[in-house]
């Protein structure tokens, strides 16, 4: 029978999965908006393309927090002790990068413009970075006693495998919004988000790839083989698409790219969730770290009203904002402009 | 050490918070009145009404969003004994803040502020009040987990792990503590749109620029502000003697009231009383008026802190068991009293009304203006009475705070979050206000850039995109 632990820790990694797959473009896009875009005003088409959307995103990493917080107190509570001055980067860069969308555009003084650029930039980048490095903390291992209690300091945190896992996951993100740039952009934007894209896939895929052999080797045989298939075949995948200029079908494969990248985490820390590096017998486990049934049955009630509910209203909200960005609004519907300006590319 | 750094770190970030929460809620609330005004008539003059506030509430968002962060993640930083020890309870209001309340407010306020053009004006309606019902939901369940901690209720204590786990969940949302201080909030996040609404409306007024359109919406601000801050005085009170049921240590020290006492004096204004002069020096004290405010009775017996300090020792064993009384006592008034005056502001800005000399009246527009500050200290004052009341306890009588830190946290990395967190929040406020002052002076958007272009218009609101 499935332990209802076994099922919230399911439900904890769908929720990552989910953040990384959605706010991953969010990331890409808040990085690569000053490279795709020259003009202020193609920089300011680059982040609406985002506009609607990531707020809500974000959301889903609030509610892997706390999700664990409710359903792995301990777990949650070691995590975040010992991740502390990581997440104190994290918290700063979506702080600055939350409120420079709002601000940026509030005023048009070039030094303010300015400011909140770099603000969008360096956030974007931090985040994912960051997050990453922590989550491949949590398979590789960090110094735990008995106690639970984290042992280390900051330096113990920058683990070879966590830093590539947080490469990797930057990496992704980068891709991802540059897909997501292709596809909802117009113009010049379009044409540098695919001129983009094409620059970046295959150096991210190389990263990939030694992120599957390396999360392999640290997880054992934890990692099945047809995920790993699936994150490599993904990540190539996109590469072709990128350039046979299959716009909807990039973006699906960089989507598959982040999300098989992420469960491969979780499905190569399972059945732990904090590996002490200290010693084994020390590991954080989904059973000893989970909230009691009774807690459990409850929250799994509410995933099952709330979950279904929210992937309905977000869907909606990407259905209604599918148009591409900064091109005539009636075209909505036309599912392909007659010449697509990435053609010229080729030639 | 740690401690103390840790309970700075909370109090300086969660203060900061709830500046915007209110507004945020309040605005909300009142943009989606405006906005219905505005579907119902046709009224061109309420959809720039409704702009206009709209992009005041979304600066505010944008900064209330993102300190809320920190404060979702505080807990596990700093207080990582007292997650460990209260998730089984706490997590789940706070999981369910986030996949019932959360992704509405967020997901809506992106159908909102992009779909002018996009969403039949029905749907679009719709988003602004599900943005407001959503950010009203958000405070519901941060509340029921904030009562458990000052009432802790529907748990069981594990006899291995002697940690509570929740054994009633709805018994959390039924929580004396809870319902009424739930009210009590929203009521106060309304009393503060209604009373930055007042304040923007009056600028204008007082300058007479776009006097018809601002008319209305001081109007608006102050039809909903007096019978809420009307029914905030009374709901406050009632907490009062709820607190006092469940934690009288927290309204004793709100009186400064060292021992037992029947029928109890309120006094409005003391000099000393504190821990160490417990003998006020100086008192203006209203007859019989503590034991109704503590107990709704003319004749209730407030027992005093003494009293309840050997009671809690015999109970709980040695220890401090009475929080900052200069705090408590100080707190309690500065709400109370600002309370009572924006009470007497609203009811002569209703007579104004009502004589329809509102915007002639020099003085009360001048005031008026001001008075937008005071919602803002009045939030901050209830908050450090309820937090402050309750200590040294964590969760009252389960865990004291010295318990609930992080041992793993160094007092050096606390002070490098303090520093950090401090300097963000005032660069972020600084901006915020920055922009709300220039904004809410930019005065009323175009009527033509608020009539929607029919061909190929920008897909969201000039004043408001991006």
């Amino acid at each position: 029978m499935l332990h209802l632990h076994t099922l919230w820790y399911v439900i904890i990694a769908f929720f990552w999965t989910g953040f990384f797959v959605l706010e991953g473009f969010d990331f890409g896009v808040g990085v690569l908006h000053a490279v795709v875009g020259r003009t202020d005003e193609e920089r300011a088409s680059a982040i609406e393309s985002i506009g609607p959307f990531w707020d809500g995103n974000e959301v889903w990493l609030v509610v892997a927090g706390a999700a664990t917080f409710a359903a792995f107190p301990a777990w949650y509570a070691t995590m975040f002790s010992a991740l502390y001055l990581a997440l104190l980067l994290i918290l700063a860069g979506l702080m600055v990068r939350g409120v420079s969308f709002e601000f940026r555009s509030k005023l048009s003084d070039p030094r303010w413009r300015r400011t909140w650029t770099w603000a969008t930039i360096v956030g974007s980048a931090l985040v994912p970075l960051l997050i990453g490095i922590g989550l491949g903390d949590l398979l590789h291992g960090l110094p735990i006693d008995s106690k639970h209690e984290f042992t280390g300091n900051f330096f113990d945190l920058l683990t070879p495998y966590g830093l590539w896992t947080g490469v990797t996951l930057l990496a992704v993100s980068l891709l991802h919004g540059a897909t997501f740039l292709m596809l909802k952009t117009t113009g010049a934007v379009r044409e540098r988000s695919t001129r983009a894209a094409r620059v970046l896939v295959w150096p991210v895929a190389a990263v990939v790839l030694g992120f599957v052999v390396w999360t392999r080797i640290t997880a054992g045989d934890h990692l099945a083989s047809p995920l790993m298939a699936l994150v490599v075949f993904a990540v190539l995948g996109t590469g072709y698409l990128v350039y046979a200029h299959q716009e909807g079908w990039a973006f699906a494969g960089s989507a598959v790219t982040m999300a098989a990248a992420v469960i491969a985490i979780f499905v190569g820390l399972y059945p732990n969730v904090i590996v002490s590096s200290t010693n084994h017998a020390y590991n954080l486990t989904v059973s000893n770290s989970s909230s009691a049934k009774y807690a459990l049955t409850v929250m799994t009630v509410v995933a099952i009203v709330f979950v279904p509910l929210v992937l309905l209203y977000q869907g909606w909200s990407y259905h209604v904002f599918r148009a591409r960005v900064g091109g005539p609004t009636d075209t909505a519907e036309t599912p392909a402009p007659p010449a697509p300006p990435g053609a010229s590319l080729k030639t | 050490m740690s401690t103390d750094l840790a309970r700075w770190q909370f109090a300086t970030t969660s203060i900061y918070h709830f500046l915007f929460v209110p507004v945020t809620i309040g605005l909300a609330f009142l943009v989606a009145v405006l906005q219905t005004a505005w579907y119902r008539s046709g009224n061109l003059e309420q959809r720039r009404l409704t702009r206009f506030f709209g992009t005041l509430l979304l600066i505010n968002v944008a900064v209330g969003v993102v300190t809320g962060l920190v404060q979702e993640f505080e807990f596990g930083m700093n207080w990582s004994d007292y997650s460990r020890f209260v998730g089984d309870v706490f997590g789940a209001p706070l999981a369910m803040e986030g996949l019932g309340a959360f992704f509405l407010e967020s997901t809506f306020l992106g159908l909102w502020l992009f779909g002018w053009d996009r969403l039949p004006k029905k749907l679009h309606l719709a988003c602004i009040w599900l943005v407001a019902f959503g950010s009203m939901l958000s405070a519901a369940f941060i509340l029921a987990a904030n009562s458990w901690m000052q009432h802790p209720v529907g748990y069981s204590v594990n006899p291995t792990t002697h940690q509570p786990q929740l054994s009633n969940v709805l018994a959390l949302f039924t929580n004396p503590t809870f319902l009424w201080g739930y009210v009590h909030v929203i009521l106060a996040s309304l009393v503060t749109g209604c009373v930055v609404m007042l304040a923007v409306s009056v600028w204008y007024l007082r300058r007479g620029i776009e006097a018809t359109a601002f008319k209305r919406s001081a109007h608006l601000a102050l039809v909903v502000l007096i019978p809420t801050l009307g029914l905030a005085l009374f709901v406050g009170s009632e907490l009062g003697v709820v607190e006092d049921k469940y934690q009288p240590v927290k309204i004793a020290a709100a009186e400064a009231q060292w021992t037992n006492c029947q029928p109890c004096s309120f006094s409005a204004f003391q000099i000393g009383g504190g821990k160490s002069d417990k003998t006020p020096t100086k008192v203006i004290a209203i007859p019989d008026l503590l034991s109704f405010l503590a107990t709704n009775s003319f004749n209730g017996k407030v027992v005093g802190l003494n009293q309840l300090q050997q009671q809690y020792t015999k109970q709980y064993g040695p220890g401090n068991y009475i929080p900052d009384v200069f705090i408590q006592y100080w707190s309690m008034r500065v709400m109370a009293y600002l309370a009572a005056g924006l009470f007497l502001l609203a009811a002569w800005g209703g007579w104004l009304l009502h004589r329809r000399r509102l915007e002639r009246s020099k003085w009360f527009l001048r005031i008026a203006m001001w008075a937008a500050v005071v919602p803002f200290l009045m939030n901050t004052a209830g908050w450090m009475l309820t937090e402050n009341g309750r200590q040294p306890w964590i969760v009252q009588g389960l865990m004291k705070t010295l318990q609930g830190v992080s041992p793993s946290v160094s007092s050096t990395e606390i002070w490098i979050s303090l520093i950090v967190f401090v300097a963000l929040y005032l660069a972020l406020g600084a901006a915020d206000l920055f922009l709300m002052l220039r904004y809410a002076r930019r005065g009323l958007p175009d009527a033509e850039a608020a009539q929607p272009d029919p061909g190929a218009g920008p897909t969201a609101a000039p004043e408001l995109a991006y």
